[in-house]
């Protein structure tokens, strides 16, 4: 039987598994096998046996806490400030044609290179790592709200002035609605990159406790087994975050189920 | 009938500014719709049909002339004047029940009342049992009833149509005319139809309003004067629609895009061969 066969036996929804199980199986076969000598090949059953050391310790729980609460305010700081100018810019020419050119030129510059500047004006504390966050989190939230409010089309707000919204009724009931999916784009985007930006500054900024300094401590004491469980710990977090606002997306956004309406 | 509108469009200019130069859209439009008539108007595309629509539903403005609803001149949107566009404009992220509801959103009507309301036009318009369902869920003529349910839930006393079946399939599109007339006589409003379509005008109107581009003008009002329900395919229908089609250039199967030519005017001698009838 070919190996296609083997493939197309596997049930649809479990397909997804098999690249990684396969992996773990050569990863783990390779240990066994003893094919390489070199302190780099570590055992799936040693990182298993490190994630369950760092749970039961309670290490895992003070990094990861340490790292989410850095990512949850700085995604707030950044997504807040992001919405306020991402809708000024959306909303009026003016604000456009002033602010607009600073902010394309601004996003511009790699994040990364706020880094030192951010760490003379903040130390390499908490407040660096979190401003540095939501400045991650800031410009996907300007961009998709800017956006989601030009696109909303001038038929709606034509509809809006036939039943004599007010400028508050049509922002509520036309102008945020048709602006939603946009901004929610804007705020999936700025969540994935206040995770990744978490991770940036805290091996960037190592100081204190966090997944990031984690994945430092084990590289500085050459346990490979703990660089390893670090990676998986963010994946799952980055898997988890995505998960959540799709669901999200679900859920709010139903109406756009299959079909884009055409007005 | 005690909410039908009088239309009374007196001397109506309206231009654009293009590369700041004027360029006339209406020109001198007179007309008098009485209460409770259904009019048509006609015109070929530049004509500025859609602009005079606009203008009474108060989208636009900066007109020279008056535009008075039952002696009061117009200004802006207002609850009195409903319309039904050619997309449907439902909000996709809203149900048939809300879409319609959201014209009350400035209505005086008590919730109790407004519910009933929103009722009653749905089932007005037929869609009864459809109320929680969303746009995309609906075909287009289903959308375009809905659209109409809406326009007319402020019981407005005048209601403006810009081409609303333009996008329809020839079936549906027929059948939405019948539609419309089954409303207009029931809600005994005044209604005013804009279209390129000229059987679906001589079918609706009372009278059809022939109009010409370049600028927009009225060359001619032609009344109907047949009794509902018309007979597309019967003589006098067909006798009226050949008249309206022949406002348009003296020929009825003529481009409607050109302006007619001007008696008397010097043509080249191929032109006056081909058109020699």
């Amino acid at each position: 039987m070919s190996s296609t066969n083997v493939f197309q036996r596997v049930p649809r929804h479990l397909r997804g598994w098999v690249l990684p199980a396969a992996i773990l199986l050569v990863w783990w076969a390779a240990v066994a096998g003893g094919w390489s000598t070199s302190p780099l090949l570590v055992s799936p059953a040693a990182v298993w046996q490190r994630g369950v050391t760092q749970v039961a310790s309670g290490e895992l729980w003070v990094a990861l806490s340490a790292s989410l609460w850095r990512m949850g305010w700085g995604f707030a700081i950044g997504a807040a400030a992001g919405l306020a100018v991402g809708a000024l810019l959306g909303w009026s020419r003016w604000a456009e044609r002033l602010v607009g050119p600073s902010f394309h030129t601004l996003k511009q510059i790699s994040l990364f290179a706020w880094i030192p500047m951010l760490s003379m004006w903040f130390g390499l504390g908490d407040a660096s790592k979190v401003a540095f966050v939501a400045m991650a989190a800031f410009f996907p939230v300007v961009l998709n709200t800017f956006e989601g409010l030009r696109s909303v089309p001038r038929e709606y707000l034509e509809v809006a002035r036939v039943y004599e919204f007010s400028v508050a009724q049509t922002l509520a009931r036309v102008v945020a609605p048709a602006a939603a999916p946009s901004l929610f784009t804007g705020i999936q985007l700025s969540l994935i990159y206040a995770w990744l930006a978490t991770l940036g500054a805290e091996y960037l900024l190592a100081s204190g406790k966090g997944l990031g300094n984690t994945l430092i401590d084990g590289r500085e004491h050459f346990w490979m087994d703990l660089v390893l469980f670090g990676v998986v710990v963010i994946g799952l977090v980055g898997f988890a975050l995505n998960w959540l606002l799709a669901a999200a997306e679900r859920r709010l956004l139903a109406w756009r189920d299959r079909t884009v309406a055409k007005y | 009938m005690a909410h039908a509108g009088t239309l009374d469009i007196r001397g109506l200019n309206k231009q654009y500014e293009v590369r700041g130069e004027a360029l006339p859209v209406l020109q001198d439009i007179h007309l008098t719709i009485e209460p409770g008539a259904f009019v048509s108007i006609v015109g070929s595309s530049g004509c500025g049909k859609s602009t005079l629509l606009r203008l009474v539903i108060g989208l636009e403005g900066d007109y020279q002339g008056e535009i008075l609803l039952n002696g009061q001149r117009i200004a802006g949107t207002s609850l009195d004047r409903g319309i039904v566009f050619q997309e449907h404009r439902l909000f996709p992220w809203l149900t048939v029940e809300k879409n319609v509801a959201l014209g009350l959103l400035n209505s005086t009507l008590t919730e109790g009342q407004q519910r009933a309301t929103v009722r009653e036009h749905i089932e007005l318009v037929g869609l009864s049992g459809f109320e929680k369902a969303y746009p995309h869920q609906l075909s287009g003529g289903m959308s375009q009833r809905v659209a109409i349910a809406r326009a007319l839930v402020n019981r407005p006393d005048i209601l403006l149509l810009d081409e609303p079946f333009g996008a329809l399939d020839a079936m549906t599109r027929a059948h939405l005319q019948q539609e419309l007339l089954r409303i207009w006589q029931q809600e005994g409003i005044t209604m005013i139809l804009v279209t390129h379509d000229v059987e679906e005008a001589v079918f609706l109107g009372d009278q059809v309003v022939v109009m010409e581009p370049r600028p927009g003008r009225i060359r001619r009002v032609v009344p109907v004067g047949l009794q509902h329900p018309r007979e597309r395919t019967s003589h006098a229908f067909t006798a009226v629609k050949d008249s309206v089609l022949r406002e348009f250039s003296g020929h009825p199967a003529a481009d409607l895009a050109e302006p007619p030519l001007k008696r008397g005017e010097q043509l080249p001698p191929a032109a006056q061969w081909q058109f020699a009838v």
